[in-house]
Parts: C-alpha cells; structure tokens; sequence
C-alpha cells in the first residue's frame, strides 16, 4: 500500500494533471477561472505559481476562439488541457472541435495531430436548471476523430486524464461535479487508463447495470439495494465511451441475459441507443431497457429536478422488475451524500 | 531590407496564374471532382507577402488557397495529384482544394468552413512563443472572415499575448456575391483591428511590390517583439467565388470594376520589367513543371477503398 494513497476524484485530477505538467514541458492549461483561488475545484489550484503563468492561464470569455487556439498549439505540437466549468459552454465549441480538431488529421492523411483535451464538467445539482447541469458525451461520441472518456473514480480520473494528455487525438474528458468528492485509492506514480476498456466494479450473474460517468454510482447503489433480495446485478463502468468496450458489455450480457443501461443524459440517439443496438445486432435472447433524462430540459426547482434524473432507487425497481417481474416491490430510501451536502453558491 | 526579387515575383506569379488557368481548360472533363475556389486575380498578394517570408514562417490559408500554396513552393505535383483525388496527393485525395496542406514547406491547414482556421493560426503562434520559436504565423484570410465572432475573438487573444503572427486580409470586397458595405457599417477592417490591439494598415497599391513592402515591414515589426499586425490587401478576385467560370452575367458588380483590375493586371507590369529572353525562359519552365505535375497525377492512382477509415485518429 506504500505506493497507493486515498484520495477524491478532484485531487487525482490534479495529481495527474501536475505529475504530467512536470514530466513534460510541452503540456499547459488553460480555461475560465483554472488560476483563480478555488482552481476549478483545486484540479488547477495553483498551477501556475508551480509552472509558471504560461503553463496555467485564464482566458478571455471566447470559448469559440479559445477552442481553436487550443488546436493550433496542439498542431504546433504542444499538449493543451482546456477546462470548462460546465460542458453546456461546448457547444460555443461545436465548430472548432467537429469541423476542426475531429477533422485536421484526416483531412492532411495523418500529417497533422491534434493532441488536445478538453476537460468539461457536468454542473448537475443543487438548481443548476436547464442550461448548467447539460451532458453531451453521445454529441462527441458521433464523431470520427475524437475520443471520450467519462472517467468515474479517483483512479481512473488520474489515469485517464495521463493517457488522454498523452494522446495524439483530441480527447473529450467528461467529468461530473457530483464525482469530485468521491475517494477512492490512487497509485503515486504516472500510470495511464487504456482508451476503450471498460471495468467489471461488481461482479454479478442476474443482470447487468450500464452507467455512463454518474450514473455508474446510481448502477453501484441499486446494486447494493438488489443484493439485499437476493438478485446479483453486475455492474459495469465503460470508462472509456469512444472507443467503447463493447465486448466486455457482450460478455457480461450473455452472462446475465438482461442489461439496463442507465445514461447520464437523453435517451434519444444517446450512450443507451448504441449500447442497446450493438446488443441486439450482436448478441440474442436478451431482455433490454434503459433509463436517462426525461425528455425535457432539465427544471431548476428541486422537486422537479429529482424527478428528471435516473436515481439509485428507479435502477434498482427497473432491474428487479426485469428480473423477476415483480413492480410492488420498493428499496429503502438511498442516501446520496454527494447531492444532500451540495449548496452551491456555485 | 532585402530587395524585391522581380524574377522570382514573376515566377511564382506566372506559375499561379497557368496553374489556375490549367485548373478551367481541365474543369470540363470532370477530372476534378471537387469544388476549386481559384486565385486568379488575387496573386500579388500571395506573391508578395511570400517573397517576404523566412523558411521558419508558418502559412495558415483557406479554401481560396492555391495562390499561397504555389507562393510558398509548396510540391507542385502533389497539389495537383490531390486536386486530381490520387494517392500520389499531398492529402492521398482525403483534402482536394479546399483542404491543401505541405508540411515541408510549412504550410498548414485550410479550412474550408470561413474563418476557422484563424484562431489555430494564433494558437500556433501562442505556440511559437512558448516554444521560443523564431518563426512568424501567416494568416490569410478574405473580407468575409471578419464578419465571424471567432475572427475577433481571435485578434484580441493574439493582441493580449502580444504573439508573432502576421494577418493578411485579402480584401476582394465580396462574400460570394454579397459587397462589404451590406455586411459592416465601417467598412475599414484595418482600423476596427487597430482598435483590437493589432497593427494594421491598408495596402491599397494592387502590386506585388507594394504587399512585398508592407509584408516586409509588418514581419520585421513582429521579429522585434511589437506583436501581431495586419496587412488589409485590397484586390479584386477575376472569377466566380466558387468553379472555373466568370461571373459577369451574375451582374453583382459593374463591369468597370472587374475590366479596371484586368487592365492593372500587375502579372504583365512584372513582365515588362524583364528581358523577353528572361520571359520566356521562366515561362517554359513553368509550363513545362505544369504539364508535369498533370501527367504525374494522370498517372498516379486512386486510393484503395481500404483508406476511408485510415488517419481518423493518430
């Protein structure tokens, strides 16, 4: 345990993010608000003072800019960490990252890289309404030429933030607000997170449960809650959603026979859709379903936010209805601690 | 300051000039399948701010590129196997000519989607300062780019930071067919970048010498520190915005504006500056490297299918 410490999933975002500032020149960050006295929730607390103010700046509110600036330095073969404070701001983004950083290689046949990331948060909680809580993986997702990652514990942020920095394609690093206090034991060393492997976090033989960044905690709760009658749910983090691991979904599902896939987003023409279509095009006899936003913008007003999002307890009632038919029965009431202590201001 | 080379001017000049022209006599047969956004007209500028250029500089360009891809030297038979969608293409014909690109000669991307580019020129050029790198960004971009948000957005990052990039506006006054004047009250693009922090002049003299000049010294400005510039080049583009034709019937300018640019033709002052014997020898070169790069690109194959799904990621 010499090499390995507890910490949350913010300060491993840090700990890879400065591990890898001081193994490479090459690597800067910039973003709103990255040298500011909270630091982005202290993943670029005082960077600057360490790298110097080249290294950790702020910026003019010109997302559309900033966007291709990042791309240009990555062409000149620097490796820009750009942060966003919400993911909602991407779409200022849209025309660089698609048209652009997606594109830039394939259009020059390889000659040109773009080793550029872009770290967005998903804002969700605490009334954040329909225009700071957004999460637009699958957006990124339809797109050849860039990869996502949607990492959920400490040690895959940190891995997977070295090995997206590490990487010659633009990647887009999905992280979500209610994961930063999550604690979890992270290795000392630099280490990466392969691109498109998945993880088992519970192993189970009745069905199994496919999350997407938060949602994996809803999947590892209601899996709690099933155990408790009897009903093994797997669960799986895909970590990685372009590429996806999709052959460690197929082997669970022939497993199991039964996948809910649980998206921390839209259903329509979103994670759950690809997911559920390679199961059915590539594995059979299965019985599936997914659960996601509802189809609404998300309200600002806590009564009807709670009921907008997928929760622990809605997991567990869809897996145990999937599995045995039964719809009366109900979990006790999970506690999540992340979404009750949040107050904002912010 | 080093001298105007003539020879040179009229080389690279002449060399556009047939390129495009070879580029309408080829059009019909359809070899091209590709839409092409030609120069002709415009050369002076890229002729002259190239002749301007270190080695070290670096060329962002556009969908009207061919002009500064011929005036950086750029590998005449690659952009003409890529224009033809073969292998032997700069781009294996995954770019065509609204995407040209040489590394070897510095010469980056092109966007095709108006404006995109510009903020990746000063990203570069965030870069050549971090680096500590000697060479300068060139950013070629036409009227209408100034009418995007990005393009000022981007003025003001490159002025903040104060970093070595050079902004060519080649100011042919027209977005396809939509004048200036209809997009902008003030229609002075180089005092709304002064405005932004970018030293910016008019260079309204339409020869190669006079963008030569202003090139020259906006460079040597920027090589002392006092950051980014920008040349507003007018001149006026002979040709439809987008394909081989004319657009006179179109009836969107008078006739006096396009035939005053043709009679100014700076293509045949340059010429008139040199022997006749100068003259044809530059001309028989040229002639004959075009007809090269065009059977070499006859001769090149087309990529295998097996290509589509190469070089999505690195």
């Amino acid at each position: 345990m010499d090499n390995l410490k507890e910490i949350n999933y913010g300060q491993a975002i840090y700990e890879g993010c400065y591990q890898e500032m001081e193994n490479n020149d090459s690597v800067f960050v910039y973003g709103l608000g990255v040298d500011d006295q909270k630091g982005h929730y202290g993943t670029s607390k005082d960077l600057h003072k360490i790298f110097g103010e080249k290294r950790n700046f702020d910026m003019p509110l010109s997302e559309d800019a900033m966007t291709g600036v990042g791309i240009g330095a990555a062409l000149a073969g620097l490796r820009p960490i750009y942060v966003h404070q919400r993911m909602d701001f991407l779409l200022l983004c849209m025309n660089q990252l698609v048209n652009m950083a997606a594109k830039l290689r394939y259009m020059s046949s390889g000659e040109h890289s773009v080793p550029f990331v872009v770290r967005a948060a998903i804002g969700r909680s605490w009334g954040q309404g329909a225009q700071h809580s957004q999460a637009f993986h699958s957006y990124f997702m339809h797109v050849p030429g860039i990869k996502v990652v949607a990492p959920t514990t400490p040690h895959d942020a940190k891995g997977c933030l070295i090995a997206s920095i590490r990487d010659n394609n633009p990647v887009v690093f999905v992280e979500h607000r209610m994961l930063y206090s999550n604690t979890g034991y992270v290795p000392n060393n630099l280490y990466e997170v392969e691109f498109g492997k998945g993880r088992v976090l519970i192993e189970g033989t009745d069905i199994t449960l496919v999350g997407a960044s938060y949602t994996v905690t809803d999947c590892i709760r209601a899996a709690e809650a099933l155990k408790k009658i009897g009903i093994s749910a797997e669960v799986i983090d895909p970590v990685s959603l372009s590429p996806i691991d999709y052959d460690l979904i197929r082997k669970s599902a022939n497993k199991t026979k039964k996948v809910l896939v649980v998206d921390n987003g839209w259903l329509t023409c979103g994670f759950s859709s690809e997911i559920i279509a390679d199961l059915g095009i590539n594995c059979s006899n299965l019985k599936l379903d997914r659960m996601g936003y509802l189809e609404s913008p998300c309200p600002t007003t806590r009564v009807l936010e709670d009921g907008f999002y997928p929760d622990p307890e809605g997991v567990a009632i869809k897996a145990n209805i999937m599995c045995n038919g039964e719809k009366n029965w109900k979990p006790e009431k999970i506690s999540r601690e992340e979404i009750n202590s949040f107050k904002g201001p912010f | 300051m080093k001298e105007f080379d003539i020879k040179k001017a009229y080389h690279l000049f002449y060399l556009i000039r047939r390129s495009e022209e070879k580029i309408i006599e080829l059009y019909d047969t359809d070899k091209i399948k590709s839409p092409v956004h030609l120069s002709i007209g415009q050369e002076a500028i890229a002729v002259g701010v190239s002749l301007a250029l270190d080695d070290n500089d670096i060329v962002f360009s556009n969908y009207r590129g061919h002009a500064h891809y011929l005036a950086r030297e750029g590998n005449l038979n690659q952009m003409w196997a890529e224009l033809y969608g073969k292998i032997d293409g700069s781009s294996r014909g995954k770019a065509g000519s609204m995407h040209l690109s040489d590394w070897s000669v510095n010469f980056m991307t092109t966007s095709a989607i108006v404006t995109s580019a510009i903020p990746e020129a000063v990203g570069y050029a965030f870069a050549q300062k971090y680096k500590n790198d000697k060479g300068i960004v060139i950013c070629y971009h036409g009227d209408g780019a100034v009418d995007e948000g990005v393009y000022w957005e981007s003025l003001n990052f490159a002025s903040l930071h104060n970093l070595p990039i050079l902004f060519v506006c080649e100011n042919n006054k027209y977005a396809i067919y939509t004048h200036q004047s209809k997009r902008m009250l003030n229609d002075s693009i180089s005092e709304r970048a002064n405005a932004f922090g970018v030293k910016a002049s008019k260079v309204d003299g339409l020869t190669t010498k006079d963008f030569y000049n202003a090139a020259y010294k906006s460079l040597d400005e920027i090589k002392n520190g006092n950051g980014p510039m920008l040349i507003e080049c007018l001149t006026t583009r002979w040709r439809d915005h987008v394909g081989p034709g004319e657009d006179r019937h179109i009836k969107f300018r008078s006739d006096d504006e396009l035939d005053n640019a043709i009679k100014n033709d700076d293509l045949l002052r340059l010429e008139s500056m040199l022997s006749e014997k100068e003259v044809k020898k530059i001309n028989d070169e040229v002639d004959n490297k075009i007809n090269e790069a065009i059977k070499y690109s006859e001769k090149s194959s087309f990529p295998d299918t097996s290509e589509i799904t190469e070089e999505v990621y690195g």
